[in-house]
């Protein structure tokens, strides 16, 4: 009963969120206490539908093969019974992957609003900060539900919206705003890849309807050609590649943990920037009939992976580093999605979603405990303490290292198996060495903040239970919910699948690299950072390496090459345009100026102002023509007196 | 014995026309340039009276519409006084090399 009607009533998900915003932005923003319950209700309310919803769709495989769609008509245009007309739907898609996503962002939505009302205490925007999470797990949600590319682009662009309002939360910090600005330019740059996909999906197939452009794109032969399908699949991927920070669009993301830190584990490290996987793995039955596409995918994706954990490598700041982390880990998803496998990658952005998001907001509580000291070289021993805050944080290193049993190993492992069973070994190399640099710079991290020495200027104090609680709730996720992906009993690979559900030998050798990789990373990030007491170590390789170690430091540079690109192309092109504009337009426009007054100022001269010079033009005007008509013939007359016979 | 065919009255109306024109270019009073329009009208009804005897005669459309143009240059005239008068009040002259206030 609960059940069905949850899942008949899905749309209520995101509509309770997108209420709570209207009522907190016109009613309760006075009231702080009210508006937080309000958002955190809500959305607890959302989370407890969706789970019910989930709890339908997971329980009846026929979603599996046929998704649970309810639409209405939003508007159509043309003639009605003509096949070219247009007709564009909103409604609600319940299958397994979306239930999933649903339930995954409506639960971790719930505990970071939770403890956003710890963390955000005192800040005079706190209302205005619960109506924005608000309005961001509104179209979150809406984005997950979508059964209409149309409906997504809507909702990709709302959490766009969100994104920028959060990451510029403080506006009294230049660098936030900054960093909001620099999110949402790059965003859109690569949303505009997306909407020319998505009209180009539209005029091809002439539906937007995620079941309908799947079947159509199955016999896409009947539409178009392959080589006007790879440039959809390449447009459409560009919107991905934006918003999941895939390189070389990546640079919003390290520079959006500006936002309050709920933000930077809620919107850019658990659901926002999941939303280009999420895409990529909505619109497989696209990708899939695309081989180069799929590869550009793959080879984006575990080049974004190995890319930013380099540069995570030399990081300073705590969240920096969680920043490039997540870059890293989305790459991971891109290149099991790249590599075909549905499964590892929506499995891997569910383990991703707890481990991440309970690192940002043990990182958040860190930072509230440090009065926001970031750099991770001035923190030392806090795990003494600040212990659930400390022990949550390293269940999450040992969660995104992969060490079995924590989630992330489960998740990590199918990637690296999908991608050997694929055979592509340069991006399993690939894979696997930055699975080697993830343990590395996270225990990296981990040593530095948590054991070691106390630093006597710092004062840190355990951070209270609103903010205490979903850590904890987290940390749970980041531990168990790898374990029904195990590949003894992969409940997972039976829901959540394209194609075929994969069932591959469990390959030990892949598991075996794998956690001696993770602990070899660790290991050298405890003889580097926490047994070497004075760091020796760390800093001579640091001056052996110098010019990389400057150029990672830098992170490869990529921000100054955009700013050269900026000062020297666009700007230049401005210029040009600038001088264009001003020699050649003005120029064009005020030489007519110039000739009309120039010719009035010729004709004036024949007006004297006597009467009887212009009784004489006129006669002599009457002459001439009486002459003419007189030494022509009639057809010349008739042209000059304008066909009077 | 010598008749008067059309070509002698429109001479006669080319000459009287010319002549109206002449002055209308030439004289400096006002009035002079209306009397002269008056004669390059009056060389038009010549015309029309003329070429209506001759050419058609049954029918009086010429005649007819000479009486017309007369009623018009009466009404003309009328008005072309009027303005002179006011001109006249205005700066005590009616000399046309003193109007040129049409220009710019």
């Amino acid at each position: 009963m609960l059940v069905e009607f949850a899942m008949m009533h899905a749309w209520l998900v995101p509509l309770l969120p997108a209420l709570a915003f209207l009522v907190i932005v016109f009613l309760t923003r006075p009231f702080e206490k009210l508006s937080a319950i309000i958002a955190v209700g809500s959305m607890a309310l959302a989370c407890v539908i969706a789970s019910f919803a989930a709890y339908g769709i997971f329980t009846n495989h026929e979603f599996t093969e046929k998704p649970l769609v309810y639409a209405a008509n939003w508007l159509s245009l043309g003639i009605p019974g003509v096949t070219d007309s247009l007709l564009v739907q909103v409604g609600v898609q319940l299958d397994p992957v979306s239930a999933m996503m649903m339930f995954m962002v409506s639960f971790i939505s719930t505990f970071i609003f939770l403890y956003s009302v710890g963390y955000m205490k005192g800040d005079p925007g706190f209302s205005v900060f619960f109506s924005y999470l608000s309005l961001f797990g509104a179209s979150m949600l809406l984005l997950v539900i979508s059964s209409n590319l149309l409906q997504m682009f809507i909702a990709w662009e709302l959490v766009g919206l969100c994104s920028y309002l959060l990451i510029g939360f403080y506006t009294h910090k230049i660098s936030a705003r900054e960093a909001a600005k620099k999110a949402f330019v790059t965003c859109r740059v690569a949303d505009f890849g997306l909407l020319l996909g998505l009209l180009a999906l539209q005029i091809t197939f002439g539906t937007l309807n995620l079941v309908e452009l799947g079947e159509k794109i199955h016999n896409f032969q009947e539409y178009t050609t392959i080589g006007m399908l790879t440039l959809i699949a390449v447009l459409v991927f560009i919107g991905p590649i934006g918003k999941s920070g895939q390189f070389p669009l990546h640079v919003w993301l390290p520079d959006a943990m500006e936002g309050p830190t709920p933000v930077s584990a809620l919107i850019h490290a658990a659901t926002m920037v999941v939303a280009g996987v999420y895409l990529v793995g909505r619109t497989m039955f696209l990708f899939h009939e695309v081989e180069s596409a799929m590869q550009l995918v793959a080879v984006t994706g575990a080049f974004t992976a190995l890319f930013a954990a380099t540069i995570a490598l030399t990081q300073r700041e705590i969240k920096r580093i969680l920043a490039y982390s997540t870059v890293s880990q989305l790459g991971y998803m891109m290149l099991a999605l790249g590599v075909g496998s549905l499964t590892a990658g929506m499995f891997h952005m569910w383990t991703h979603a707890f481990f991440k998001a309970l690192m940002f907001l043990a990182a958040g509580s860190v930072l509230y405990a440090l009065h926001h000291k970031a750099d991770v070289w001035e923190m030392g021993g806090l795990i003494k303490k600040m212990p659930i805050t400390g022990w949550t944080f390293v269940i999450g290193g040992l969660a995104i290292a992969g060490i079995p049993p924590f989630a992330g190993f489960w998740s990590k492992d199918e990637i690296l198996v999908a991608t050997l069973a694929e055979g592509h070994y340069v991006l399993f190399a690939m894979a696997a060495f930055t699975a080697f640099l993830t343990a590395f710079y996270m225990w990296r991290m981990i040593f530095l903040v948590f054991f070691g020495d106390e630093k006597p200027e710092n004062h840190p104090q355990e951070s209270p239970w609103t903010m205490t609680v979903p850590l904890i709730v987290l940390a749970v996720g980041a531990i168990g919910a790898g374990w029904m992906g195990t590949p003894w009993n992969n409940v997972w690979a039976e829901w959540i699948y394209f194609g075929e559900p994969h069932h591959g030998p469990i390959n030990y050798g892949a598991m075996l690299l794998s956690i001696v990789l993770a602990g070899s990373g660790i290991y050298l990030a405890y003889t580097m950072y926490l047994k070497d007491t004075k760091k020796k170590r760390a800093r001579k390789l640091a001056e052996w390496f110098g010019p990389v170690h400057r150029m990672l430091y830098n992170k490869y540079y990529i921000d100054e090459l955009y700013l050269w690109f900026n000062h020297a192309l666009v700007d230049g092109t401005a210029r040009l345009f600038y001088l264009f504009d001003l020699y050649v337009v003005d120029g064009f426009v005020n030489g007519i100026g110039t000739f009309t007054k120039s010719s009035g100022d010729g004709l004036r001269v024949f007006q004297t102002g006597r009467l009887q010079n212009y009784a004489l033009i006129f006669f002599l005007g009457v002459l001439a023509v009486a002459v003419l008509v007189t030494f022509t013939g009639p057809s010349a007359a008739s042209l000059v007196l304008g066909g009077v016979k | 014995m010598l008749t008067i065919s059309l070509t002698h009255y429109v001479v006669l109306s080319a000459l009287l026309f010319s002549i109206g024109l002449f002055g209308v270019l030439t004289k400096r009073n006002a009035v002079a340039v209306l009397i002269c329009i008056e004669l390059m009208l009056n060389a038009v009804n010549i015309n029309l009276v003329a070429f209506s005897k001759y050419i058609t005669p049954l029918d009086f459309t010429g005649q007819i519409f000479s009486i017309f143009v007369i009623t018009v240059a009466a009404a003309e005239v009328g008005v072309g006084l009027a303005i002179i008068i006011a001109i006249y009040r205005n700066r005590l002259n009616v000399d046309l090399d003193n109007f040129n206030w049409l220009k710019w």
